[in-house]
C-alpha cells in the first residue's frame, strides 16, 4: 500500500486526516496516522493535511495509449428489447445532448438488433445527431460474442470519447467486456453525469457503500470514458421530430460460429411488467407488514390506484416476495409521481432506490423510522389499519362499493 | 470438473452508519462478511459438486491477510481449495484492474471449468468483474441466473433473467456464471467442514507469482480514479398527518391525492 500513499514523518499527530477519511480506515498509531486496509486513495486525507505529511503516488503510465485528442463526440447505447427502444437509451440521448452542450460536439446513438431500424428516427427526435445501425440474424437476441465484437469494432473506427449505455442486464455485461477489450476504464451504475470545464472530461458520480457516500469519478487518460446509467436515473428530454439526424449503417460480419451463447428460448412474460421502472404510482411493503399474506392489501391498493407494488429488500430475502418488486440500492431504482412506503423502516440502501419519486409517503408505526425524513406525507399508525381505511376512502371517492 | 467461485469480503453495508459531524463511515462495530450474493454462488458450486462428486471447488478472494478468515468459511462450507491474492501492489484498483489480477490467478490454476460468483457485490454494487474477468480469459460468460442445471460434460444450461423476462441458455464450459440471491439457499457449514477449515491451509499469491504485469494492477493500472467524496444530499421531510383514527388519516390522505389528480 505504502507505493501508493504513505504517511511521511512529517505527520505532526493533529488528527485532522482520521475524521476526513470516508471510508473509515485513517487511525493513529502513537504520534502517527497510519492508512489501514480499504483505502479508496480518494486523497480526502491529502488534501486536509497541513503539513503535506500524506503522500499519493498518481503515477500514471501513458505508454502505448492512444491521445485522447484523437477522441471526439458521445455515443450512447440505444438498447432494445424484443425490437422494441428501452426507455433507458432514449433517457441516456436526452442526457448525452445536454452533455455535448458543454463538450461542443455531436450525441451518436446505436442501434443494434434485428428489424430495429425503424427507431432510428426517435432516437434523433431525442437528441442524436447521427445513429449507427447496426442489424442482422446474428443480433436478434444478445450475445456477449456478437454484441462485444460489434461495439468494439464501431468504437474503434469512429472514436467517441464518451460512450454510455443502460445499468441493465445487457448492458452491464457488454459495457464489462468492452471495457476489457479496448483497456478503458468503465464507471457503473452512475447516477449523476457532469462535464470537468477545464479539462473537458467526464464527471461520473456513483453511490458506493450501498449508497452511504457519493464517489465522483473520472478517467482522464483512457479513452472513451464509459459509464453506465440505471433507467430511470436520468431525465427523459422532450422528443422534437423536426430534428435532423444522419442514419448511417455499420457492417459488422459475425460469424454463427463464433457466437459462444445456444440461445433455447427467450421469454418476456407479462408478470415482470408489473413494470416497477414505469409505473407512475408505486405502492411498497416492507417488514412492517408483518406475513407475507399482509402484501394482499398492497396490491389491492395498487390497482385502485392504477399503479405496481414494490418491495424493500428484507422482504424479498424473507421470500415473501419475488425479487423483480425489489426497490433499492440492490434492486431497481424508480422515480415515480407517488410512492407509498407501507412498513418500510428506510434504510440508505432503500432510499437511494426510490428517494427521487416525485411525492413520498409513508405509513409506519414507528414514528423514529427513517423513512419520515424523506416523506412528503406521513402517517405515523398500524398499517393493518390504516392500508384498509385507505382503500375503503379511495373506494367511496370513485365510487366503487 | 474444477469450479472456481470468485468470493469478496465487504463490509456489512447495511450496517454502516454515517457520522453525522463528519460525514464520514463508521467502521467501528461493522462486520466484514462474505459478500451474500458471493455465498449463493458458493452455494451453486457446491451443489454442482454434490451431484458430481469428482468435482473440485476453489474459493478464490483478492483482498487484505485478513480476507483468510472469510475464506475459511468457504472451505468450511465445503470447498475443497482456497486462495488468497493478496500484495500490496494491488491497492487502489478499480474493476479493470482488479479482473486482470483474478484473471492472472486462475490462468495459473490452469484447468477451470466453471467460473462462479455473486451477480456483484454490496459495497461496490458494480457488477463488472464477472465479466470482466471472462473477458481477459476469452471465455462465455452468462449474469443474473436463478437457476443452473448440469447433467456432467461439457454442457451446462442456465436461466437469466433479462429485463422484463428471462432466458433459457445453453453453454459449453469454460464459462463463468454469476448467480442471483433467489438461485438457492446457501447451507450453513457442517462441523466436519468447520474442523477441515480450522486445519486448513490457505495459500497466499503474489502478483508476482501470477506473473501479472506490474503496470496492469493496482492504482497504476486502473483508468478511473475517484476524485471526490461526499455524502448524498438529505432530500427534505414533509408533513405528518395527524388524525385520532386510522380513517381520519386516510380520508386526509386521499384528500391529498385528490389535489393532485390522481383520484
Amino acid at each position: 500500500m505504502d507505493d501508493i500513499i504513505k504517511v511521511t514523518d512529517k505527520c505532526i499527530g493533529c488528527k485532522k486526516c482520521v475524521p476526513a477519511c470516508p471510508v473509515g480506515i485513517i487511525s493513529m498509531e502513537g504520534k502517527m496516522a497510519v492508512i489501514g486496509d480499504g483505502c479508496i486513495v480518494c486523497g480526502q486525507c491529502e488534501d486536509i493535511c497541513p503539513v503535506n505529511a500524506i503522500v499519493i503516488n498518481r503515477e500514471v503510465n501513458t505508454d502505448g495509449l492512444p491521445d485522447v485528442n484523437d477522441f471526439r463526440h458521445i455515443m450512447v447505447y440505444a438498447e432494445t428489447a424484443g425490437g422494441s427502444l428501452m426507455s433507458v437509451g432514449k433517457e441516456l440521448i436526452s442526457e448525452a445532448k445536454l452533455l455535448s452542450q458543454d463538450l461542443g460536439c455531436e450525441v451518436w446513438a446505436v442501434l443494434v438488433g434485428k428489424g430495429i431500424k425503424n427507431h432510428a428516427n426517435e432516437c434523433i427526435s431525442y437528441g442524436a445527431d447521427k445513429v449507427y445501425v447496426i442489424e442482422g440474424d446474428e443480433f436478434e437476441e444478445y450475445t456477449n460474442d456478437a454484441y462485444t465484437e460489434a461495439f468494439t469494432k464501431l468504437i474503434n473506427e469512429t472514436k467517441p470519447e464518451i460512450v454510455l449505455m443502460g445499468a441493465t442486464s445487457v448492458g452491464r455485461s457488454l459495457a464489462a467486456r468492452i471495457a476489457v477489450r479496448i483497456q478503458t476504464g468503465l464507471t457503473a451504475d452512475c447516477t449523476h453525469l457532469g462535464i470537468d470545464l477545464k479539462k473537458k472530461i467526464l464527471l461520473q458520480t456513483r453511490p458506493a457503500f450501498g449508497g452511504n457516500i457519493m464517489a465522483t469519478i473520472t478517467c482522464e487518460n483512457y479513452r472513451p470514458q464509459m459509464a453506465t446509467v440505471r433507467p430511470k436515473v436520468m431525465k427523459l428530454g422532450e422528443p422534437d421530430t423536426s430534428r435532423k439526424g444522419e442514419i448511417i449503417d455499420f457492417a459488422v460480419d459475425i460469424k454463427a460460429v463464433d457466437i459462444r451463447t445456444k440461445i433455447l428460448e427467450v421469454i418476456r412474460s407479462g408478470e415482470e411488467k408489473v413494470n416497477l421502472a414505469d409505473a407512475e404510482i408505486i405502492v411498497s411493503g416492507g417488514r412492517g407488514l408483518k406475513k407475507p399474506e399482509n402484501f394482499k392489501m398492497l396490491y389491492e391498493l395498487a390497482e385502485l390506484l392504477n399503479g405496481a407494488v414494490g418491495a424493500s429488500r428484507a422482504v424479498v430475502d424473507s421470500e415473501w416476495i419475488e425479487s423483480f418488486h425489489q426497490v433499492g440500492q440492490t434492486g431497481k431504482t424508480v422515480q415515480p409521481k407517488i410512492y407509498i412506503a407501507v412498513g418500510i423502516s428506510g434504510a440508505i440502501q432503500h432510499l437511494a432506490g426510490m428517494s427521487s419519486s416525485d411525492v413520498i409517503v409513508a405509513i409506519n408505526s414507528d414514528e423514529n423510522a427513517p423513512i419520515f425524513n424523506v416523506a412528503t406525507y406521513g402517517i405515523v399508525g398500524d398499517a393493518m389499519e390504516v392500508v384498509p381505511a385507505l382503500i375503503k376512502e379511495i373506494k367511496r371517492e370513485k365510487g366503487i362499493k | 470438473m474444477h469450479i472456481v467461485v470468485l468470493v469478496k469480503q465487504v463490509p456489512d453495508t447495511t450496517d454502516v452508519k454515517i457520522n453525522p459531524e463528519t460525514n464520514t463511515l463508521i467502521r467501528e462495530g461493522v462486520d466484514s462478511i462474505l459478500n451474500p450474493f458471493d455465498e449463493n454462488a458458493v452455494e451453486a458450486a457446491l451443489q454442482i459438486k454434490d451431484k458430481n462428486p469428482d468435482t473440485k471447488v476453489t474459493a478464490l478472494s483478492m483482498g487484505p491477510p485478513q480476507v483468510e478468515t472469510m475464506l475459511k468459511d468457504c472451505i468450511a462450507m465445503g470447498c475443497n481449495e482456497a486462495i488468497l491474492l493478496s500484495d500490496r501492489h494491488f491497492a487502489g484498483a478499480d474493476t479493470l484492474a482488479t479482473s486482470y489480477a483474478l484473471s492472472k490467478a486462475i490462468e495459473k490454476m490452469g484447468d477451470v471449468d466453471i467460473i462462479m460468483s455473486g451477480k456483484q457485490a454490496i459495497d461496490g454494487d458494480t457488477a463488472q468483474v464477472g465479466p470482466g474477468v471472462a473477458e481477459y480469459l476469452n471465455i462465455n460468460h452468462v449474469t443474473y441466473i436463478n437457476k443452473i442445471e448440469y447433467e456432467g460434460g461439457d454442457t451446462i444450461k442456465v436461466q437469466s433473467n433479462i429485463d422484463g423476462g428471462y432466458s433459457m441458455l445453453e453453454l459449453k464450459t469454460p464459462v463463468l456464471l454469476t448467480v442471483l440471491k433467489t438461485i438457492n439457499s446457501p447451507r450453513y457449514p457442517s462441523l466436519k467442514g468447520k474442523m477441515a477449515a480450522k486445519k486448513k491451509e490457505i495459500p497466499v499469491w503474489s502478483a508476482e507469482q501470477v506473473a501479472a504485469n506490474f503496470e496492469r494492477i493496482g492504482l497504476k493500472g486502473s483508468p478511473t480514479v475517484v476524485v471526490k467524496i461526499f455524502t448524498p444530499e438529505a432530500r427534505e421531510g414533509g408533513e405528518f398527518i395527524d388524525g385520532e383514527t386510522a380513517e381520519e388519516k386516510a380520508q386526509k390522505l386521499t384528500g391529498h391525492f385528490k389535489e393532485m389528480g390522481i383520484i
